[in-house]
């Protein structure tokens, strides 16, 4: 009997000095696989196509469920999560490649740190401590908060930043991700508290104006956030905030 | 200081090519279009533009240091990108390559517009429908000027559209969307202007 076989034509790359390479992979189709599946059966039986003994594939996966961001790579061309992308829905043979955007670890391992940077750079918090008890915070209104609760889906998994043509090495673009969570903190009802700091730090070199409206962002993005929307949302918002640093402003 | 000088530049870049080189084009491109009545109309208009008072501070301003700061930074910008069309076909990432694909054409055209007639004018060449006429007696220069001219009326057309992005007029989906139509109205509306004009020499 013969079993229905999967094709891989995977990008492997030992560490992150060496030049990457292609590795095909011929696996036994199973009902409803996804790609990690598929790449964890590799990793139970290391031999490529050819029959030879290889090492194991690397990748990084938490969730499994689309929430953590961590399975993240570039399939059959498109940067998306492995765990949602199912082995029935994909053509044949499946490519995958690190998202090459990030320093690439070890073969589909990514080291997204420059996302993580990138939050801490722009305030992308709400801070709440103090010396005495500040007390409860401002009300958020409800249908404001059902609309925030859209951007607050980001899970920094670097899709945005893969897609975008000037997040790369030629630029210091923080990219799409960063910058919506600006927005959303800068409409929480205390967050807004900061909305100036922020506002500044993606005024930044490497901020908000490297944005080229390519909107590919938008177009990739699994959670559907409306990325571009943020963008020209914080256009508005730091013309107003250029005007007010050169000019002075009485609040 | 209002922004970081990336920052400050983006801005300005955007705004100079609306104000003043947008406006200027437009300007530039309506009183050529006297040509489509006869030459003595075109160079009566022309004769008008060239007499204005104060016209070598004029041109300075409004239209030398604008375009060079522009061309400058839209060089930078340009270089800056890794288009990746090919992997995302989509609408807008197309109009991004095709904005920095025009400003380039853009560029050399006007380098090289500036020097057949401005630079000749100054070197005590008239101006007049003549000129033109003869310039484009040259069948590879009306295709040089159709190309160099068209890419300079699409560059102005779409990059209305990203300035109103740039600063944070159009906010929504629906608002980029129906500020595409309006530019890409505008593209066609003074195509139509700049091609009646280029074979009103011929």
């Amino acid at each position: 009997m013969s079993t229905k076989m999967v094709k891989f034509v995977i990008s492997r790359q030992d560490n992150p000095e060496t030049a990457p390479y292609l590795e095909e992979f011929e696996i036994p189709h199973r009902p409803n696989m996804n790609v990690i599946s598929a790449l964890m059966e590799i990793r139970r039986n290391p031999v490529n196509a050819k029959g030879e003994a290889t090492t194991p594939v690397t990748w990084e996966m938490g969730c499994l469920e689309e929430v953590c961001g961590a399975c993240s790579m570039v399939i059959n061309g498109k940067p998306r999560q492995s765990c949602t992308a199912l082995v029935d829905q994909l053509e044949q043979p499946i490519r995958l490649e690190p998202m090459k955007t990030f320093p690439v670890v070890r073969d589909l391992a990514i080291d997204r740190s420059r996302m993580f940077d990138a939050l801490k750079r722009v305030k992308a918090w709400i801070p709440i401590d103090g010396t005495y008890d500040l007390g409860p915070g401002p009300r958020m209104p409800e249908t404001k908060r059902q609309w925030a609760y859209e951007l607050s889906k980001c899970m920094t998994c670097g899709v945005c930043l893969e897609a975008c043509p000037n997040v790369n090495t030629n630029s210091d673009f923080i990219g799409p991700a960063p910058l919506s969570q600006v927005r959303l903190f800068n409409a929480h009802p205390t967050g807004e508290m900061n909305k100036e700091e922020r506002l500044n730090a993606i005024m930044d070199d490497g901020g908000l104006a490297e944005c080229g409206n390519s909107q590919n962002c938008v177009q990739s993005c699994p959670k559907g956030i409306p990325l571009t929307t943020s963008i020209a949302a914080l256009n508005r918002d730091t013309s107003f905030q250029a005007f007010k640093n050169f000019f002075g402003s009485d609040r | 200081m209002a922004g970081s000088r990336d920052f400050i530049n983006r801005r300005i870049h955007s705004l100079l090519g609306v104000i003043p080189i947008g406006i200027f084009l437009v300007q530039h491109l309506v009183v050529n279009h006297f040509a489509t009545k006869d030459a003595e109309a075109f160079n009566k208009a022309a004769h008008f533009m060239e007499s204005l008072p104060f016209r070598i501070f004029l041109e300075t301003f409004v239209i030398y240091l604008p375009i060079l700061f522009h061309a400058v930074y839209g060089l930078y910008i340009t270089f800056q990108a890794k288009n990746n069309v090919t992997r995302y076909g989509y609408f807008r990432n197309m109009m991004f390559l095709v904005q920095r694909v025009t400003g380039v054409i853009t560029l050399v055209f006007i380098a090289w517009h500036v020097w057949e007639t401005r630079v000749q004018a100054a070197l005590g060449q008239e101006v007049n429908f003549d000129m033109m006429a003869d310039i484009l007696s040259s069948p590879f220069m009306v295709v040089f000027y159709l190309v160099g001219v068209l890419s300079a009326v699409f560059h102005f057309a779409n990059g209305l559209w990203s300035f109103f992005v740039s600063w944070g007029l159009t906010v929504s989906p629906r608002s980029q969307k129906i500020s595409t139509y309006v530019t890409m109205g505008v593209f066609v509306a003074l195509a139509i202007v700049s091609v009646r004009t280029i074979f009103a020499f011929i």
